[in-house]
């Protein structure tokens, strides 16, 4: 096993996720066998070679920092399960 | 005539010959899915009343001069991650099932304006992770040419639709396979455009750096004329290519002179089932006939690509599903206590099993201590990919793969196996992490009468070549005439 309980329980937090105790089961089985399969990744001859983070060779497209009104307020805002006031409502923080 | 069959250039064809009316084209499709849809479960949202009315309006407008238009009343059926003003956008997720986005996709956008009529949204998986449409949260959808298999996904509905009959086009969405890989099991034509060609923006996103929006059809030409309908610069999504619009059914030669076809032995043999390896070898021979050369080329990083793909798919989905929190998009648990639980609570019940599986790959890929082995080590992978993939078009113009190694599985033969379900797209991804252009086409069927694919790729921004490809072939295949999907159970 690469994963130890402890670990996933660690990245389910980290994801926000809480996880029953069949489903950390079966993921801890699941990861093992992805990561067993994607450590091939170990053989490739990348010395010397940059990273990619993107297919385009485009990088940086800049625009102005301008305000722009969005016009359907109310249609955003239907989305929310909870609102008040125009605003998205959250359980009290501090 | 059965206009269901039709294509949509055929249908333009009728209705420029005044043999059919929009209302009609309407109205045979709203039976069709009337008909149909109990035993594929295509869609996620159906659209008919609308688009009844739609055509009628439609109809009058271009009667009395107010609109023209060569794609005018149209139907379409739309994959359910695009954004819809007014209309859900699930993403086949609990999590979303009630979301109304106010606004629409540039894709979306740029059909409307061509009045084309939606007909509804189509299933997928769960914010397309998976290759069979079994992970929609609302219903499987079911492969019309044998009804016991899968259509294929992530864009499954879309796939199935197109071949039912139900829609006589679709768009879909490719991150690694989820356009081609559908099409090949459902016998349609299914294109990738190379990555900036096609405006994100309104696509729900799931790998960013992956995901393409491409056209689901029943032939190249629909193919063409869709694409040349949804691509263009969009200032609203920084990927977007800035490039001259083409015309792509320009493409449409019906011989390939000259045209030098790699063939990576790679992607041959092993694990690939013989009739879909039999039927690709019989079309690189009438590749030949057609005037093409055929140039065996080595292309070793199928495996790496398929690791490195789940590991920047799964990262990246990590980060792009956690906007998902309980607070703005329509879910959210009943009973919390406190913020963090509000977001735990609201995720953990909403997300599917193969959603939270990857977030929690790509959590932990990205993790302190991890980073470096698995996602710094797929980004360099990645260009090692994007290399061999350029050194191989300098002695071809198009490489040709199977699909998928194998015709559709059965419902539920791969549910239980997430890896061996990862392993189908061993064909399909390395064309996403190069971000190059790929199409399938049906080229023949197996010995189960299900259909397979073939896929052509091409170099950056050179659609026009597979296309040109592409429709050689079907000219000579003639999949459509020899081949029908038979609803069998």
């Amino acid at each position: 096993m690469q994963v130890s309980k402890e670990q996933i329980l660690h990245i389910a937090n980290l994801a926000r996720l809480n996880l029953k105790e069949d489903e950390v089961e079966e993921y801890l089985k699941n990861l093992d066998e992805i990561l067993n399969f994607a450590n091939i990744i170990n053989n490739a001859p990348t010395e010397d070679l940059g990273i990619t983070i993107g297919s385009n060779e485009e990088k940086n497209v800049f625009r102005k920092d301008e305000v722009k009104i969005f016009e359907d307020r109310d249609a955003l805002l239907e989305n929310a399960p909870s609102k008040e006031n125009n605003m998205f409502k959250v359980p009290k923080i501090i | 005539m059965n206009i269901t069959e039709l294509t949509v250039h055929e249908l333009q064809e009728k209705l420029k010959n005044k043999e059919l009316t929009i209302s009609e084209i309407t109205k045979a499709y709203v039976d069709r899915i009337n008909e149909k849809e109990k035993d594929v479960q295509a869609f996620v949202t159906t659209l008919t009343e609308e688009a009844t009315k739609q055509s009628e309006e439609i109809e009058e407008k271009i009667n009395s001069g107010e609109i023209k238009g060569e794609f005018a009343g149209i139907p379409i059926g739309i994959k359910d991650n695009m954004c819809t003003k007014g209309v859900k956008t699930t993403c086949s997720s609990k999590m979303l099932e009630n979301f109304i986005a106010p606004y629409d996709a540039t894709a979306v956008k740029k059909i409307n304006e061509e009045n084309i009529i939606n007909l509804g949204k189509l299933n997928m998986d769960e914010f397309a992770m998976g290759g069979s449409t079994e992970h929609s949260y609302f219903h499987k959808t079911y492969n019309p040419w044998n009804l016991n298999k899968v259509p294929g996904g992530s864009s499954g509905g879309s796939a199935a639709a197109v071949a039912a009959n139900m829609v006589p086009w679709a768009l879909g969405s490719d991150t690694g396979g989820s356009i081609r890989q559908p099409a090949s099991f459902c016998g349609v034509v299914g294109l990738k455009p190379t990555y900036g060609l096609v405006s994100r923006y309104g696509l729900v996103a799931f790998a960013s750096s992956l995901d393409q929006i491409g056209p689901i059809t029943k032939d190249v030409r629909d193919s063409a004329m869709l694409l040349n309908i949804i691509t263009g610069h969009d200032e609203m999504d920084t990927t977007s290519a800035n490039i001259e619009k083409k015309d792509y059914t320009k493409a449409l030669k019906k011989d390939v002179k000259g045209m030098k076809i790699g063939v990576p032995k790679e992607f041959y043999g092993e694990g690939v089932q013989p009739e879909v390896e039999e039927k690709i070898k019989a079309a690189l021979e009438e590749y030949k006939k057609l005037g093409a050369e055929i140039v065996e080329i080595s292309l070793d990083v199928a495996e790496y690509s398929l690791a490195t793909y789940y590991i920047i798919a799964c990262a990246e989905a990590s980060s792009n599903l956690g906007r998902f929190d309980g607070v703005r998009y329509t879910h959210r648990a009943k009973d919390y206590n406190g913020l963090w639980d509000l977001y735990k609570k609201s995720r953990s019940e909403a997300f599917g099993d193969e959603v939270k599986r990857r977030i929690i790959l790509g959590t932990y890929v990205l993790s302190s201590g991890y980073y470096d082995a698995y996602y710094k080590k797929a980004q360099q992978v990645r260009t090692l990919v994007m290399n061999k993939f350029n050194e191989a078009f300098g002695k071809c113009d198009v490489i040709i793969t199977p699909t998928s190694p194998t015709t559709a599985f059965d419902i539920g033969g791969k549910l239980n196996d997430p890896l061996s379900m990862y392993k189908a797209d061993i064909c399909t991804v390395s064309v996403n992490i190069t971000g190059l252009p790929g199409i399938s086409v049906p080229c023949g069927v197996d010995n189960d009468g299900m259909p397979i694919g073939m896929q052509i790729i091409g170099n950056r921004f050179e659609e026009e070549k597979i296309l040109n490809a592409a429709y050689a072939y079907e000219q000579v295949e003639k999949f459509r005439e020899n081949h029908k999907p038979t609803f069998k159970k």
